[in-house]
């Protein structure tokens, strides 16, 4: 968990700070995130759970005569995804040392990355030979992948969004800077949902 | 409807119009979540009212089969997702920070939001009504929901995901609330235990609603797109969406019930003068009940051909269920054996509580037996079981709460005599329509159908007017809460003389709820130790002696 990596005095310190100035309690909104992740995860879950649900129990699967994915491109795409999460936690490490160039710097390639994963999608999509309804597998392709893509999607805009932010004045600092942590745990979230689908969709 | 009553305080009241806001402060929340979830309650009343004079015949006369089908599954669904979840929500809004001696919320915002998808999920679904309503019952199994009316199943699908995007955005807002915001002295064991109850059931919420979000995105697909992920005739299962279903709706039920379990554990040893029996072990036994209760999904689907292992696996699993669920009801029992009882309302519907949710338990074991289920599945024995877990466990929780907490939400007592009255009818009625269900059931007769064999009526006619008796049952209630609003007897800020902290502040609480930093200056139920000892000093003295006590 990266919002943990804080020293634990400095927390001490911002806490005591907002508790004064614009909070009336601690900042709790952290461990919300946390929560909201749980309950995200358990979405996945489920849709997974179905996916297996049909593997195990379909006489075949995938279904007679789905064409064969291709690999290459996905695997580059994701690739990007994952060092994309690297990229961005370097962004968190600059914001940490009040470096706001450095944040937006990390930050901005994360979004080109997240974009070009997005792109791959979209031309993968219009590249197959399967339809949401061709079959039960195609189904779950699509329902899959599209759902997951919706999350990068949101997840890239909360980048844009701290991006667009981080050009105020000292909004960001290295004691306070909710935002930036917050998109980034939601990034690696998606990023580790997209491991186990890919497994699950391309691999298994 | 509810609007506490202006004080001559010097302090900012509550004005009338801040409960048709946006307000954030959790208890304005807190009765707005009430208040809408009654209305619902009298709609869904009103629903299952019109079902029983269908069934007062064998034939089809008050209704046709088509609108009887919408009239049970709209009934199921309101009285699930609009009264008695949000309910239990509203409940936990207004208590919850005041058990623990907080302000406020963690996310007071994120509250409200959650409360206002309750009217907009509600209406939605009432405007099915002018439409199409929805005619597959509250679970909505395909194939059939993808036959019966497009328009209506999509409302209902829709109107469900709202109302669970609801209460998972005030399950997340229960546990940080409950895990970060306790006062300082506070430990987990010192918590009343309706707060353990809430922290069991926002895990459940946590865990189970984003399940059924994920089978009703899958079955939107199915309805609208034309994919086939549950219809056979494509290639699809219906049985995934059962297991994801039940994967949500059986912990559902201990949603419905756990809050309920720590209200009772609340007004018992209030009303009883005595400390609470196994106060550990009721606080463990609802975590128990929260895992166990992701473990027994299965045992609603014994007949749709799940393997002989897997049954056993389910079956035995729901039956451990009974362990913790026994361990509350023995735990309640001995809280009020030689309890010096103050015999009130909200101490009646307590006991009335404990009694008529020990029926739907024990019948909730019989039908756990896999042999049993087979033959009982579908029929009227389930809707005496489940009726009796949830109008005679929550239902009489709920009404026990109100009449507990209202002078803390008012500041002013209700009215014991129509109270009692209303105690009386509730029992009294609920007993009349629920129990001629079960023998129904085991004569044979199936759940969701307009049409029976003349055999059964005259059971039938006994649940019919036992169900008019509910309804009447309500109007007292209604009144008392409108009279006491506004002539009801004052009360003082502890009128139980009872020592969670939700009591130490004035009745109602002010804005920000206590005025000084609230003290914990002993257990939540150590009643039969002195009274409150009256300066600053003297607390410190006790808190440290009862500190010491409890071996820290």
């Amino acid at each position: 968990m990266q919002g943990s990596t804080v020293n634990p005095s400095q927390e001490e310190l911002q806490y005591a700070e907002t508790a004064t100035t614009e909070q009336e309690h601690e900042d709790h909104r952290m461990f919300g995130v946390v929560l909201f992740l749980v309950a995200e995860s358990m979405i996945f879950f489920g849709l997974f759970s179905a996916y297996l649900i049909y593997y195990f129990v379909m006489p075949e699967w995938p279904p007679e005569g789905t064409p064969e994915l291709e690999l290459l491109l996905p695997g580059v795409n994701s690739l990007i995804l994952i060092s994309s999460s690297f990229v961005m936690h370097r962004g968190q490490t600059a914001i940490k040392n009040d470096d706001v160039s450095g944040l937006r710097f990390w930050f901005t390639l994360t979004a080109i990355m997240g974009a070009i994963f997005l792109g791959g999608q979209v031309y993968e999509y219009s590249t197959l030979e399967f339809g949401l309804t061709t079959n039960l597998f195609a189904s779950c392709f699509y329902v899959l992948t599209g759902f997951h893509g919706m999350h990068v999607t949101l997840g890239l805009f909360l980048i844009l969004f701290v991006l667009l932010r981080s050009r105020r004045d000292n909004h960001y600092s290295s004691e306070s800077h909710f935002g930036v942590e917050a998109s980034e745990l939601y990034w690696h979230f998606v990023d580790v949902v997209w491991i186990i689908l890919f497994g699950l969709v391309y691999l298994l | 409807m509810t609007t506490p009553v202006s004080t001559s305080q010097t302090e900012p009241q509550r004005n009338w119009k801040d409960y048709f806001t946006f307000n954030t402060d959790h208890k304005v929340i807190g009765i707005q979540y009430l208040v809408t979830s009654f209305i619902f309650y009298l709609i869904g009343g009103a629903l299952a009212a019109a079902i029983r004079t269908e069934l007062a015949t064998p034939e089809s006369d008050f209704v046709d089969p088509e609108v009887y089908n919408q009239l049970f599954t709209v009934h199921g669904t309101v009285m699930i997702f609009l009264w008695i979840v949000p309910a239990g929500a509203g409940l936990a809004n207004y208590l919850i920070p005041l058990m623990i001696g907080a302000k406020d919320m963690a996310f007071p915002r994120l509250n409200a939001v959650a409360f206002w998808l309750i009217p907009v999920g509600g209406l939605l679904l009432m405007a099915s009504f002018f439409i199409e309503a929805p005619q597959a019952g509250w679970t909505s199994y395909p194939p059939l929901s993808l036959t019966m009316g497009q328009v209506g199943e999509e409302i209902w699908i829709l109107s469900v995901l709202i109302l669970g995007t609801s209460s998972i955005l005030g399950a997340i807002n229960f546990l940080a609330t409950i895990i970060k915001m306790r006062i300082p002295e506070m430990g987990w064991f010192d918590m009343p235990l309706f707060c353990w109850s809430m922290v069991a059931t926002a895990i459940m919420v946590l865990l189970s609603t984003p399940v059924l979000a994920a089978a009703l995105i899958m079955l939107s697909f199915d309805l609208l797109v034309g994919t086939s992920f549950f219809d056979p005739n494509g290639g699809g299962d219906p049985v995934v969406y059962q297991h994801m279903f039940w994967f949500y709706s059986h912990p559902a039920v201990y949603i419905m019930i756990l809050p309920f379990f720590g209200v009772i554990s609340d007004i018992l040893p209030v009303h009883a003068r005595k400390p609470i029996f196994g106060y550990r072990a009721i606080a463990l036994s609802s975590l128990a009940i929260s895992f166990l209760s992701l473990i027994v999904w299965a045992h609603h689907m014994f007949t749709t051909g799940t393997p002989a292992w897997l049954r056993i696996f389910f079956m035995a699993t729901t039956m451990a269920v009974a362990i913790p669920t026994g361990i509350k009801v023995f735990g309640w029992c001995a809280t009020i054996w030689g309890g010096k009882l103050r015999l009130n309302s909200a101490m009646l519907f307590g006991i009335g509580f404990v009694s008529s949710f020990v029926i739907g338990g024990l019948s909730g074991v019989m039908l756990a037996s896999t042999p049993f289920d087979l033959h009982a599945h579908d029929t009227y024995f389930v809707v005496g079981h489940f009726h009796y877990v949830l109008f005679g466990g929550s239902v009489l929780g709920l009404f026990g709460a109100i009449y507990h907490w209202f002078p803390k939400m008012t500041g002013r007592y209700m009215n014991e005599f129509w109270g009692k009255v209303h105690f009386w009818l509730t029992l009294i009625g609920l007993n009349i329509t629920f129990l001629p269900m079960h023998e129904l059931g085991l004569e044979g007769m199936n759940r969701r159908i307009a049409i029976y064999d003349a055999e059964f009526q005259p059971l039938n006619v006994v649940a019919t007017l036992g169900s008019y008796l509910l309804a009447v049952s309500t109007f007292p209630f209604m009144i008392n809460v409108v009279w006491a609003i506004f002539k009801g007897q004052p009360a003082s800020g502890n009128p139980w003389k009872a020592l969670t902290l939700e009591w130490q502040t004035s009745s109602p609480p002010l804005i920000e709820n206590f005025e000084e930093e609230p003290v914990l200056w002993c257990g939540p139920y150590d009643y039969g130790i002195d009274v409150p000892p009256e300066d600053q000093q003297s607390v410190q003295e006790l808190l440290s002696e009862v500190k010491t006590d409890m071996g820290r």
